[in-house]
C-alpha cells in the first residue's frame, strides 16, 4: 500500500460553511417551467389564428380540401406559422404529458413505458408534420385537376 | 417516488378544479393533435386521400366534437395566461379567483361568437 498524500483524505475545515450536496438533474425543470410560460404565449396567438382562418373565415370547415391546404401554403406565412405551431404545441403538449406522467405512474416500470411511448410519439409526429410542410406539392402531376388549386392550372 | 394517501378529504376550492380543467383540457389537444397532423400528411399522399379524410370532419358529428375541441382550447389558453398572471405578476396571486372567473366570462364570450356561426357552418347547408 502506498501511504502518500494520496491516501490522507480531504477533511475540511472545521469552519467551512456547509454546502449542499449538488444535484445531478440540472436546471432542467426550471427551464421547462419557463418554457410552458413562454411558449404558452404564443402559442395563443398562433392557434386562435389557425382556428379562425379555418373555422371562421367563409365556409369554415366546409371549404378545407386538398385545394384549400394548396392556397395556405403558397404564401410562406403560413407554411412559417404551421411549423413554428406544430414544434411549440408538441413540445408544450409532450413536456406537460410528461409532468402528469410523472405524478400519476408510480412505478418506475410503468412511467418507463408510458415515457417511451410518449417520446416516440413526439419524434414521428414532429418529424412526419415537418417533412410535410417542406415536401409539400400543391400540383401534383397526374391528380385529376378539380381537385386541385386554380393556379395549377392557369 | 412518495405515494399520496389514498382518498384524503382535501377538497380544493376553485383552484384546484381550473387545475384539474386545465391537465384534462391539455390532455385532450395533445390527443387530438397527434391525430391531427396525421391526418394532414395525407396531402402528401394524394388529393384524394386528403379530401376523404377531411369529409368526415364536416359532419354534424364531427362538428359537435370541433366545437368541443375549441372549446377545451379556448378555457386552455385563457386559463393559462391566467396561470402565467399569477406566477409574474405582483398581485396576480391575490387575485387568482378574480382571474378566474374573468377566464369563465371571456370563454362565454369567446365561445358565443365561435358558436354560432360554426354552427351554421356545420348544420346550414353548406355542400
Ligand atoms: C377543428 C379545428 C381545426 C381545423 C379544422 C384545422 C385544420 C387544419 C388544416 C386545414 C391544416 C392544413 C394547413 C393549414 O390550413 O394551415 C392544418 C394544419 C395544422 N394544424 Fe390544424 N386545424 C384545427 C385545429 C388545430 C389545433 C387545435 C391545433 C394545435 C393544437 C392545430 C395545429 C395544426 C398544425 C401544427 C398543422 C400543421 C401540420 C403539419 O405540419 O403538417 N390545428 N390544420
Ligand atoms: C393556447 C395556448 C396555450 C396556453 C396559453 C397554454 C398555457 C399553459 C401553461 C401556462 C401551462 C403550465 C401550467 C402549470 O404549470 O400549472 C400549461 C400546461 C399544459 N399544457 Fe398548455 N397552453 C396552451 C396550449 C396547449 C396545447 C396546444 C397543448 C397540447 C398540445 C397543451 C397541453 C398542455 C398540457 C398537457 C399541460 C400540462 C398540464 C399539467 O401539468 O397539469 N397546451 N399550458
Amino acid at each position: 500500500m502506498a501511504y502518500g498524500t494520496a491516501a490522507v483524505a480531504k477533511v475540511d475545515s472545521p469552519r467551512s460553511p456547509y454546502v449542499r450536496r449538488k444535484t445531478t438533474r440540472g436546471n432542467y425543470e426550471l427551464y421547462s417551467w419557463i418554457f410552458m410560460r413562454a411558449s404558452g404565449v404564443v402559442l395563443v396567438v398562433l392557434i386562435f389564428g389557425h382556428l379562425f382562418v379555418n373555422l371562421m373565415v367563409g365556409e369554415g370547415v366546409h371549404a378545407i380540401d386538398f385545394a384549400f391546404v394548396a392556397g395556405k401554403w403558397a404564401n410562406p406565412l403560413w407554411g412559417v406559422w404551421d411549423l413554428l405551431m406544430l414544434w411549440l404545441a408538441m413540445i408544450h403538449g409532450t413536456n406537460g404529458v410528461r409532468t402528469i406522467i410523472n405524478d400519476y405512474a408510480q412505478r418506475d416500470l410503468t412511467r418507463g413505458v408510458l415515457k417511451s411511448l410518449l417520446y416516440t410519439a413526439f419524434v414521428v409526429v414532429v418529424v412526419v408534420g415537418t417533412l410535410v410542410i417542406f415536401t409539400f406539392d400543391p400540383c401534383p402531376p397526374n391528380a385529376p385537376e378539380e381537385l386541385l388549386a386554380s393556379f395549377c392550372t392557369a | 417516488m412518495p405515494t399520496a394517501p389514498a382518498g384524503t378529504l382535501y377538497r380544493g376550492r376553485e383552484g384546484m378544479w381550473s387545475w384539474v380543467a386545465h391537465r384534462v383540457t391539455g390532455v385532450l389537444i395533445f390527443f387530438f393533435l397527434l391525430v391531427h397532423v396525421l391526418d394532414t400528411a395525407l396531402v402528401r399522399v394524394s388529393p384524394e386521400a386528403y379530401n376523404a379524410v377531411i369529409g368526415t370532419y364536416q359532419t354534424p358529428i364531427m362538428g359537435l366534437g370541433e366545437a368541443g375541441l375549441v372549446a377545451a382550447i379556448v378555457f386552455h389558453a385563457f386559463n393559462g395566461i391566467r396561470v402565467i398572471l399569477v406566477d409574474f405578476w405582483a398581485k396576480g396571486p391575490k387575485y387568482q379567483r378574480t382571474m378566474l372567473w374573468v377566464v369563465v366570462g371571456l370563454f362565454f364570450v369567446t365561445m358565443a361568437g365561435f358558436l354560432p356561426r360554426h354552427l351554421m357552418n356545420v348544420f346550414g347547408g353548406g355542400h
